[in-house]
C-alpha cells in the first residue's frame, strides 16, 4: 500500500501556472525527497499535501483516505518547517506539548510521549529552555521532536537544514537520516540541494518549471538522468554537455582542441530513428588519464587529446578543465594523477557510463 | 654600533586640522539639538520643581515655603476631581483603545479586500486634530442637534443621549472620544505586529490542530507581547498630556467634572496668576509619569541585559 499518493495534481495562482499535473506515490515507511531549483514548486507541492495551499485540480491521497479538502490537522501528518517555527514564547516542553493540547490529549500521556520524544532525539536538558535559547542545531532537532511527537503518517521536511552552517548541515543530515531508519516513517523531504537528496532518499523526484522531470531511485537519477535538466542539476561539479555528430551507427564524432575530430565508439548502438547531431552527456568521474591499463580494464574507454587549461586541486581530488574545441570540459582525477597545467593529456572517457541527448527534445537517447 | 635612546620623547604627528574637523563635526552637530533638551528638559524641570516649592504668584518669586503649595493642592476638590479623572480617563482609554485596536488589527489580519482602505478609514481619526475632533464630537454629544436630536428624529421620542450634559457621564464622554481617537493608531501598530510574525508559526499551529482564537492566544499575542507595552506606554503619556480634546470638548464641565490635571495647571499658572501651586500640580503630572516610565525603563534595561546573557 502507499503512504501517499498524487494523482495529476495542478496548482495555480490566476493565469500562472505553479504545478502542472504532478503525479507521485511513496510506499509505506519510504523517504521522498523533493528536489529543484527554486521556483519549481517544489515547497506549494509539499505545502498542498500539508493542506496549508488549496488544490487546483488533482488528487492527494494520504494512506486510503482522499484528503483534498481535510483540514491539516486532520491529514495525520506532521511539518518541519525551513525556518523551524518554533514557538518562542513556549519552552520546548510546551512547544512539543501544543499539538497534543489542541487535540485534548491526557497529561500524562502527554508527558509520556515527551518523554520518549526527548529521549530518541537528546533534548532531555533542553526542555525547560525557549527556543531563543538554543543553537540553530538544537532548533532543529525539537522541531523534529514537535514533528515526531504525533506519530504521523506522514512526515513532511521543508528545507530543514538551509539555514544551518556546512559542518552541522552534515552532521544533521547523518542524523536524519538514522531517525528515519529508526522511526521508518514515511517522509517526504523538500531541498535544493542535491546532495542532501541523494544522501537521504529512497527516491528522488526532480522537478522544474511545476513538473517531476523524473521520479527514480539516487542511482538510476544519477547515472541515467531521463533528460539534460535532471543530468545537469545532480552531480557536482555537473555533468560535462559535449556537442557530437553521429558518423555511423556505434561511432560519433567530437570536435578536438586543435579543430579536428575526434571519433569515439559507443559502448551500445543508438535507437533508430536517432537524430544525426546528438549531446555527449560525461560525469566528470568518467574522464581519466588514458593508458593501456585502464583500456584493458574498461574496455568501453575511448580516448582523445585535450589541452589542460586549469588545475583545482581540493584535497581528495582534482579538478581539470580541458579544452575541447570551443567548449571546456571539467575533469575529476586522482591527485597523484592529476594533469599539470599546460599539457596536453591523452583522454579516455568511460563511454559506457556516457549519457546521450538528443539536442532538440533534450531528452536522453 | 648604534644603540636607540628610549627616553628621549617622540612628537606625536601633528594631527591635520581636516582630520580633526572630521572628528568635531557629529559634536558640532548634536551640540545645539542636545543642548535645547537638556535646558527645556532638565533645567525647566528643575525649575519648576522649585517653584512649586516657593511662594511664586503672578511672577516667579524665590521664597522657599515648602510644602505649603502640595497642602493646598491637595486639599483643592477640583485638583482631587482632576487627578482622579486622569487615572479613570488612562485607564478606560487604555485598555478600550487598544482592545478595539487589536480586534481591528485581527479583522483587519483576516487577509480582507480592500484591506489599504479599511486601513486609512480607521487610522484617519489619528489625523484630525484635538481640537477638531473634541469640537466635532461635542456636537455629536449635544442634546440639541447631535446624536440624540437624530435619533428621536427617526421616531424614538425617548432616546436618550447626553453624556456631556450630565456631570456624573461627562467624564465617559471624553473617554469614547479618546478611544475613537487612538484605536486606529493602536491597530495600525498591531497590525505591524502581527504582519512580523513569521507566517510558518501560524502553519505550525494549524498542523497542531489549534483554533483559530487559541493560535492567537497562545502563539501570536504572546509573540507580539512587546508591541502592547509599547503602545500602552505611548497611549499613557498622550493620557496624561490630555488636554485640547478636553478644552474643546467639555471644557472642563460640566462644572468641574470632566477638569484634568494640565487644565488645572494651565487654570492656575495662566488665568489665576498661583504659578507656585501650579508648578506642584505640574510636578504631580510628572510622578505619575515617571509611576509608568521608570519601571518601563528599567524592563527595557533588564530585558537587554537579559538578551545580551543569552545571546
Amino acid at each position: 500500500m502507499s503512504a501517499l499518493m498524487i494523482r495529476d495534481l495542478h496548482k495555480s495562482y490566476g493565469g500562472l501556472e505553479i504545478l502542472a499535473g504532478i503525479n507521485l506515490e511513496a510506499r509505506t515507511g519510504e523517504f521522498i525527497a523533493l528536489v529543484g531549483p527554486s521556483g519549481c514548486g517544489k515547497s506549494t507541492l509539499l505545502a498542498m499535501i500539508a493542506g496549508l495551499e488549496t488544490v487546483t485540480s488533482g488528487e492527494i491521497w494520504i494512506g486510503d483516505r482522499l484528503v483534498n479538502s481535510v483540514q491539516p490537522k486532520d491529514r495525520d501528518i506532521a511539518m518541519v518547517f525551513q525556518s523551524y517555527a518554533l514557538y518562542p514564547t513556549m519552552t520546548v516542553r510546551q512547544n512539543i506539548t501544543f499539538g497534543m493540547e489542541s487535540r485534548g490529549v491526557p497529561k500524562a500521556e502527554q508527558a509520556e510521549a515527551v518523554k520518549r520524544v526527548a529521549a530518541l532525539l537528546q533534548i532531555e536538558q533542553l526542555l525547560n529552555r525557549k527556543p531563543g535559547q538554543l543553537s540553530g542545531g538544537q532548533r532543529q532537532r525539537v522541531a523534529m521532536g514537535r514533528a515526531l511527537v504525533r506519530d504521523p503518517k506522514l512526515f513532511l521536511f521543508d528545507e530543514p537544514l538551509s539555514n544551518l552552517d556546512a559542518k552541522l548541515r552534515v552532521d544533521m543530515r547523518t542524523e536524519i537520516k538514522k531517525l528515519h531508519h529508526r522511526v521508518g516513517k514515511t517522509t517526504v523531504y523538500v531541498t535544493h540541494d542535491q546532495v542532501e537528496a541523494m544522501t537521504l532518499a529512497s527516491r528522488i523526484a526532480v522537478m522544474n518549471q511545476g513538473s517531476v522531470q523524473q521520479f527514480d531511485t539516487p542511482k538510476r537519477i544519477y547515472d541515467r538522468p531521463t533528460n539534460m535538466f535532471v543530468a545537469g542539476f545532480m552531480g557536482s561539479p555537473a555533468m560535462n554537455f559535449i556537442p557530437a555528430r553521429l558518423t555511423g551507427t556505434t561511432s560519433i564524432a567530437v570536435r578536438a582542441a586543435d579543430g579536428s575530430d575526434a571519433t569515439l565508439a559507443l559502448a551500445a548502438p543508438l535507437p533508430v530513428g536517432a537524430p544525426k547531431d546528438v549531446v555527449l552527456g560525461v560525469r566528470p568521474e568518467h574522464i581519466y588519464r588514458f593508458t593501456t591499463d585502464l583500456k584493458s580494464r574498461k574496455p568501453a574507454v575511448q580516448s582523445m587529446q585535450a589541452p589542460v587549461e586549469l588545475v583545482e586541486p581540493t584535497g581528495a581530488e582534482t579538478l581539470a578543465v580541458l579544452r575541447l574545441g570551443d567548449l571546456e570540459i571539467t575533469g575529476r582525477f586522482e591527485p597523484d594523477d592529476a594533469p599539470i597545467m599546460g599539457e596536453t593529456i591523452t583522454l579516455g572517457i568511460d563511454m559506457s557510463r556516457a549519457c546521450l541527448f538528443d539536442p532538440t527534445t533534450k531528452a536522453l537517447l | 654600533m648604534s644603540t636607540h635612546d628610549l627616553t628621549v620623547p617622540v612628537a606625536p604627528p601633528a594631527t591635520p586640522w581636516r582630520e580633526r574637523l572630521g572628528t568635531m563635526v557629529p559634536i558640532l552637530v548634536l551640540a545645539p539639538s542636545l543642548a535645547a533638551s537638556f535646558i527645556y528638559v532638565f533645567v525647566f524641570t528643575i525649575w519648576t520643581l522649585y517653584l512649586s516649592l516657593s511662594n511664586s504668584s503672578l511672577m516667579p518669586t524665590y521664597l522657599f515655603v515648602g510644602l505649603d503649595n502640595y497642602a493646598s493642592l491637595w486639599a483643592n476638590r477640583r485638583w482631587n476631581i482632576a487627578y482622579t479623572n486622569l487615572f479613570l480617563f488612562s485607564g478606560f482609554y487604555i485598555v478600550g483603545s487598544m482592545a478595539i485596536g487589536l480586534l481591528l488589527a485581527i479583522l483587519i489580519d483576516q487577509r480582507v479586500r480592500g484591506e489599504a482602505v479599511w486601513r486609512t478609514i480607521f487610522l484617519y481619526p489619528l489625523a484630525v486634530s484635538f481640537i477638531v475632533t473634541g469640537t466635532v464630537w461635542s456636537w455629536l454629544y449635544n442634546p440639541v442637534d447631535g446624536i440624540q436630536a437624530f435619533v428621536r428624529g427617526l421616531g424614538w421620542a425617548d432616546f436618550s443621549f447626553a453624556l456631556t450634559a450630565n456631570r456624573n457621564t461627562a467624564i465617559y464622554a471624553v473617554i469614547i472620544t479618546g478611544i475613537w481617537q487612538s484605536s486606529g493608531f493602536a491597530m495600525a501598530l498591531f497590525l505591524a505586529g502581527l504582519r512580523s510574525v513569521d507566517p510558518d508559526l501560524v502553519k505550525a499551529a494549524q498542523i497542531d490542530g489549534a483554533s483559530v482564537s487559541r493560535t492567537y492566544r497562545k502563539v501570536i499575542l504572546p509573540t507580539i507581547a512587546p508591541i502592547f507595552l509599547a503602545v500602552a506606554v505611548i497611549q499613557i503619556q498622550f493620557a496624561i498630556k490630555t488636554f485640547d480634546l478636553v478644552a474643546a470638548l467639555t471644557r472642563g464641565g460640566p462644572g468641574v467634572s470632566t477638569t484634568f490635571p494640565a487644565i488645572y495647571v494651565y487654570d492656575l499658572m495662566f488665568q489665576r496668576g498661583q504659578i507656585g501651586e501650579g508648578a506642584a500640580a505640574a510636578m504631580m503630572m510628572l510622578a505619575a509619569l515617571a509611576v509608568v516610565l521608570v519601571p518601563y525603563s528599567l524592563w527595557i534595561v533588564w530585558r537587554r541585559r537579559a538578551e545580551g546573557r543569552n545571546g
